[in-house]
């Protein structure tokens, strides 16, 4: 997941009648599910669009490492720890692939990074909470990845190639992370009274986070309708989060947890579970820079980029030493 | 030729301790890394050494034969009952020293694997043979990170060559023998370790000169991680942080 606010490079929907004939052509491909790719001519905005969407996406991914990589050190056995280290490697990758699609759109991954540490760009909100026990690794990878897989199922299917692949290959891995996590929480939640109060406090904490990830209601998120047209965006917020929230209030039941939410009813002329909303004044202070961790995590990527500059800087060096020998020798 | 129990026990518990504690040590950088290719490689190194772990001491288990597990031996024991080389403990340092780290003991690793699949033990042996592999790549990637910082800026050479005279100490340790050794070089399970230090030197040797690394001359070797008489001080924290979920929250299903 997890890109949120994502602004549109413009106002408005283009209409038909002010389109160049380049951009009417464009927009046929888009409305026959064409997959626009690298190559083609797109319009700058739906180019800027996307770049924003990716590079967000890509930037959760990376700092999604850090609240699961606080509890790498602690898992409570070898098999939990190996399944975490796996899942976080598998985040880190899935940021690779999201760079490299960004790139083919002709923005560096080094461009991204450094807009991300000036704080000119985002990652989604929910990285910004913090994990305070050990069920929340499994909440995190239930609840935070269910949620990215509603979202970036609808991906899959976006319009721009080298995105919706990229969107296809983690879903696989997203999936894998949900079942894992939910099987986690399950042993929490089945198990002694103390690890149960565990399972209770981690899906207390995380359930409105989660549902906050989708961005605010569509009454409110004001750039989407141009994305849609795109079809970079494939369904709306509140769409997706309603099909979130009816897939994890029986799971949540299952777990004989209590719903985090009183609010959460089953809705039968609706055929959906009603639930309440999210205190969005708290959204919209995280995604400002108020959240627990926003300053924490952001702290912790610029050292790491800053300490491992003489990394970089050294393999760079030795990769041209090594490119002018063979120059040399030849 | 049977071999005393407690004896195949200790020389398990090295192993299992060794890639246990390097495991957890690497398994720190995790979203701290220089650049997210080495995120990846660094996670990826880890996961490799818990899973030997999972083997060495899912055996020791075994040959202990007390109904214990694995998790037991990693979660449940204190420090003086670990027998990893002190080198394993030490803490990570700058990415250099986690990576020159990482590169003495791949070396060690590569020259002890390859004799192991050769082990009269048969699980011992089976071991080996899935670890070699994984420890194959694990020291090429290390001797080239090695060679590339070694011979990068000035800033990243000298920064290497920091590192190697902070470690190079640790390492005679690995060479150590004592009874068990003797005890599984008889048996035909594992070589006596002091005869792999001609050519764990010839392989150091070769990549130092490749990283424009001058290897310290002193031989003198701290110990005490293998026969668990002195640890440092860093494997406590290690093991409070480690264990800490199986010491509050005893005889939970996790």
């Amino acid at each position: 997941m997890y890109a949120q606010m994502i602004k549109t490079a413009h106002k408005g929907v283009h209409k038909r009648e002010d389109m160049s004939p380049e951009e009417r052509a464009f927009q046929d491909k888009i409305d026959a599910d064409i997959k626009i790719e690298p190559r083609d001519w797109m319009p700058d905005d739906y180019r800027a669009t996307l770049i924003r969407q990716i590079g967000q996406h890509a930037h959760s991914e990376v700092v999604g490492q850090l609240p699961e990589g606080n509890w790498i050190t602690r898992a409570p056995t070898l098999e939990r720890k190996a399944i975490l280290l796996a899942k976080v490697q598998d985040e880190a990758g899935h940021g690779l692939y999201l760079y490299s699609a960004a790139e083919t759109l002709g923005e560096t991954r080094d461009e991204l990074v450094r807009l991300l540490h000036e704080g000119r760009m985002k990652y989604s909100s929910i990285f910004n909470y913090p994990t305070l026990n050990w069920a929340d690794i499994g909440a995190v990878g239930w609840l935070v990845d269910g949620a990215a897989i509603v979202n970036q199922v609808a991906l899959q299917r976006t319009s721009y190639g080298p995105y919706s692949r990229a969107m296809i290959r983690i879903c696989k891995e997203e999936s894998f992370h949900a079942r894992q996590g939910y099987h986690a929480i399950m042993k929490m939640a089945f198990g002694t009274p103390e690890q149960k109060k565990q399972a209770q406090d981690a899906v207390n904490r995380l359930w409105f986070p989660a549902i906050m990830m989708f961005g605010p209601s569509d009454a409110d998120s004001t750039h989407s309708e141009q994305s849609m047209a795109w079809k970079i965006k494939v369904k709306s917020n509140d769409e997706l989060r309603q099909q979130f929230v009816d897939q994890t209030v029986p799971q949540i039941e299952y777990l004989g947890l209590d719903l985090p939410d009183p609010g959460i009813k089953w809705n039968e002329e609706r055929g959906h579970y009603d639930f309440s909303d999210p205190d969005w004044s708290e959204f919209f202070d995280v995604i400002k820079g108020n959240g627990p961790c926003n300053v924490d995590r952001l702290q912790n990527r610029v050292a790491a980029w800053e300490d491992g500059a003489w990394v970089r800087d050294g393999l760079l060096a030795h990769a041209e030493k090594k490119a002018a020998r063979k120059v040399a020798a030849e | 030729m049977t071999v005393d129990k407690n004896l195949l026990l200790q020389f398990l518990l090295r192993q299992g301790d060794n890639t246990l504690i390097l495991g957890h040590r690497v398994s720190e950088w995790c979203g701290h890394s220089p650049v997210l290719e080495e995120d990846i490689a660094l996670a990826n190194t880890a996961l490799d050494l818990i899973g030997q772990t999972q083997m060495w001491l899912g055996y020791a288990a075994e040959v202990q034969g007390e109904g214990k597990t694995a998790d037991d031996l990693a979660f449940l024991r204190d420090a003086w009952d670990f027998r990893n080389v002190l080198l394993t403990e030490l803490p990570n340092g700058d990415f250099g020293q986690t990576l020159m780290r990482q590169f003495l003991f791949d070396a060690f690793q590569s020259v002890l694997m390859g004799r192991l699949m050769g082990s009269t033990d048969e699980t011992v042996a089976a071991i080996a043979a899935k670890a070699s592999k994984e420890v194959a790549y694990h020291v090429e990637r290390s001797a080239d990170t090695v060679v590339g910082l070694g011979d990068g800026t000035e800033e990243s050479h000298n920064r290497m060559q920091a590192a190697l005279e902070y470690l190079w100490p640790y390492v005679g340790e690995m060479f150590e023998s004592d009874e068990t050794d003797a005890a599984m070089a008889a048996a035909g399970i594992a070589p006596d370790p002091s005869t792999l230090r001609a050519e764990y030197d010839a392989l150091v040797t070769r990549v130092l000169a490749e990283a424009t690394l001058t290897l310290p001359e002193s031989r003198y070797a701290h110990k005490g991680g293998r026969t668990g008489r002195m640890h440092t001080e860093h494997l406590g924290h290690l093991l409070a942080t480690m264990q800490w979920l199986q010491r509050a929250y005893p005889g939970c299903e996790w």
